[in-house]
């Protein structure tokens, strides 16, 4: 049976006190529970609400770098004087949408990060006045499915958008650009300095064949997985020069980087906190979202400069004399990223990876094979390896098939312990690096909240 | 590594378009435990412009997306007889999920499209309307043994065997072949194909062990293999038994 919509007015404020009870009652931020409660009460509540918001919504999806980007696009915003509604803290699926729009009281302008397979839903509900198409990564194939059936439907939901609707979108990315292409509206991004370009596709590339003809793509330069500047010799297709665009690129390890970008505003210097070249990109799409909502070059560079990592990402804590750098790699890109910008690094590297399994995971845990855990290994880099979560003995395979000696590796599935024997090998010179899977990463930021180190999530702002 | 003792020749077929499914740990398992007995593994790897080498003791075909599957259908049906001849002669062939279907007839996509397969395996498969997902346990038979594989599972495809295969096993868990009739797998003689990756090999060690005898006995080499430290294997192949239990 279904039940009739609620009225707007009495079905807000009934998902509203759910909220606080949850909240009141310890469950948790209550980051969900009054949009699903909402969508049930009144299914067009998402729109309305959406639609009420005068300066209109901005959506940020990709498989990697949406909380990041979202982020920075805050910071861009945030120099304008706006109010802004967003999910900043909640979740990305369209209950966190709506519960961050039923407080979004006199806002004037919406930025939602939104999950990869949620965004055609949230298109057609939230009539965006922005939408940025950042990546598509191999990730979670038991509940996204195939990437092919992402781009399908990423690719319909494109051509049902309304024509004044901005389409941001990464050029490297093949699918992307495709994805992109036919929209009459669009600023695209990309890297251009090819002193950062690597020699070949890494083991995990997804979309390597021409999008047109099914010719294998040719690169000039490879960043990350399968971006670069690609373009096909037997049809012509090719990654056309991006409207924003890093000319130059300094990576300086966990430290952060410098980036020089070309707009069609004029050129932007920038110092970035954020490590890697996966945050090169973020800091792309958030310059190419934020010139596309109007904002100056002048405003935009120090309001990136100012951001520090989000939750769990490059994020820095100090247990006792070890420095413990977390590093969320929840796919094989973003993984490979985080071990790349480990390299970056000097000096010795501990190591603690948290497998687990869970729905937000993804229940298969395969994906640990397509990431290159084999760079530190050939380097001899790795000085302590130690792997905990629910699928521990998984990890530990991976490293032991990986050639990495059993004997050197600590297994021990209870994050907490897994936390403390790492601590133990990591000595007192020690950079603890610790890579986990999500769910693992809310359990670490539990045992740290535990121990009086950091404050729990949803109160991230 | 030249060890004067035989080395395995394996064939990777399609390494760049069918890995879907972390293949690749599959081919490392094969090294390593050859490796770590004194033996060593030359792989080919076999692409799209690439004829298959007839003189490999071990064939692997893993899983791919759709677009890629249908790609390599096309290229492998037109190429497969180096493959059939070795497979006769006593070598191994290991499919993984879309590996699986090609080795069979062929594959009738929902819109009846169909994608030829290279018949190596008496089977027959059919897209269904749900895919089948989730973790397996199912209790195989091989060399006289009986021991229990886990696994994981994602597959669109229903798979029905004919009478020239065998189910490789029976299920305790999961859906298998088709979700009905409680078969997972198919095998004959050295030809073995499974829905199951995760990778397939790493938690199941003993089956590994199984196929690398059969590979040794192709190359004339010794069949007996020493025991390796399976410690972690043994716990990660119980805890994924232990997930396949509970209601996810
Ligand atoms: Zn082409």
């Amino acid at each position: 049976m279904r039940m009739p919509s609620l009225p707007q007015g009495l079905a807000a404020s009934a998902a509203r006190r759910a909220g606080l009870l949850s909240q009141k009652l310890g469950r948790g931020g209550g980051t969900t529970l009054p949009g699903l409660l909402l969508n049930r009460l009144r299914p067009e509540a998402t729109a309305e609400m959406a639609r009420s918001v005068p300066g209109g919504v901005i959506l940020v999806s990709g498989t990697n770098g949406k909380t990041t980007t979202a982020r920075l696009v805050r910071a861009a915003l945030d120099t304008t004087g706006a109010k802004v509604v967003a999910n900043t803290a909640g979740s990305n699926l369209e209950r966190g949408v709506a519960t961050a729009l039923l407080h979004a009281d006199g806002a004037e302008i919406g930025l939602f990060e939104v999950d990869e397979a949620a965004l055609p839903g949230l298109m057609g509900q939230t009539q965006p006045r922005a939408i940025a198409l950042m990546n598509l990564f191999r990730d979670q194939l038991d509940r996204y499915g195939e990437l092919e059936h992402l781009v399908d439907r990423w690719r319909e939901a494109v051509a049902c958008l309304d024509p004044a609707t901005v389409v941001i979108y990464n050029a490297d990315d093949p699918a992307v650009a495709e994805i992109a292409a036919t929209h009459p509206n669009t600023v695209s991004y990309g890297i251009e300095d090819p002193r950062v370009g690597r020699e070949r596709l890494p083991h995990a590339a997804d979309t390597t064949d021409c999008r047109q003809c099914g010719a294998p793509l040719h690169y000039d330069m490879i960043t990350i997985a399968h971006l670069g500047r690609w373009a096909c010799r037997e049809c012509g297709s090719a990654r056309g020069q991006p409207d924003v665009r890093a000319t130059r690129v300094e990576l300086h390890g966990l430290g952060g980087q410098r980036l020089a970008m070309a707009t069609p505003q004029g050129p932007i210097e920038l110092s970035l906190r954020l490590p890697g070249m996966h945050n090169s990109y973020n800091a792309l799409a958030a310059t190419a979202t934020a010139a596309a909502l109007g904002l100056g070059s002048e405003s935009i560079g120090p309001a990136l400069a100012k951001r520090e990592a989000a939750f769990g990402r490059a994020e820095r804590t100090q247990i006792g004399k070890v420095r413990v750098t977390t590093l969320l790699a929840k796919n094989p890109a973003g993984a490979n990223e985080n071990i790349r910008t480990m390299l970056l690094e000097d000096h010795p590297l501990h190591l603690l990876v948290l497998l687990n399994d869970r729905t937000a995971d993804g229940q298969d845990v395969s994906w640990i094979w397509d990431v290159d855990y084999e760079l530190l290994l050939e380097n001899n880099r790795l000085e302590s390896l130690t792997v905990g979560g629910d699928r521990a003995y998984d990890m530990a395979l991976r490293f032991r098939y990986g050639g990495f000696d059993p004997v050197r590796m600590s297994v021990v599935p209870s994050v907490s312990a897994a936390l403390d024997a790492a601590l133990r090998t990591s000595g007192s010179d020690g950079d603890l690096y610790v890579l986990p899977t999500y769910t693992a990463l809310l359990e670490f930021q539990a045992v740290l909240a535990d121990r009086g180190l950091v404050p729990a999530f949803w109160e991230d702002k | 590594m030249s060890t004067g003792r035989p080395a395995i020749r394996l064939c990777h077929l399609y390494p760049d378009h069918l890995n879907i499914y972390a293949d690749r740990g599959n081919i490392a398992v094969f090294r390593r435990r050859l490796e770590w007995r004194g033996l060593s593994l030359e792989v080919a790897e076999v692409g799209l412009g690439d004829s298959i080498p007839a003189d490999c003791h071990l064939y692997y075909l893993g899983g791919g997306q759709d677009r890629d599957q249908m790609l390599v259908a096309e290229n492998l049906a037109q190429k497969a007889d180096p493959l059939r001849g070795a497979a006769e002669d006593g070598a191994v062939v290991l499919g993984v999920c879309g590996g699986y279907q090609l080795l069979g007839h062929g594959y009738t996509a929902a819109d009846g499209r169909r994608m030829p397969g290279i018949g190596l395996l008496d089977l027959e498969t059919t897209a269904g309307d749900r895919r089948l997902i989730g973790d397996v346990v199912l209790d195989v038979t091989l060399n006289g043994q009986t021991r229990k594989v886990v696994g994981y599972e994602n597959h669109a495809g229903r798979t029905h065997l004919g009478g020239g295969c065998t189910p490789l096993g029976h299920l305790r868990r999961g859906h298998g072949n088709n979700g009905e009739d409680g078969c997972e797998g198919a095998v004959a003689t050295r030809i073995v194909g499974t829905y199951l990756h995760g990778p397939l090999l790493p938690k199941n060690p003993w089956l590994a062990d199984v196929l690398l005898g059969w590979a040794l006995d192709h190359a004339g080499g010794p069949v007996d293999l020493e025991l390796l430290d399976d410690n972690f294997e043994e716990v990660a192949h119980a805890v994924a038994a232990t997930r396949a239990g509970q209601k996810r």
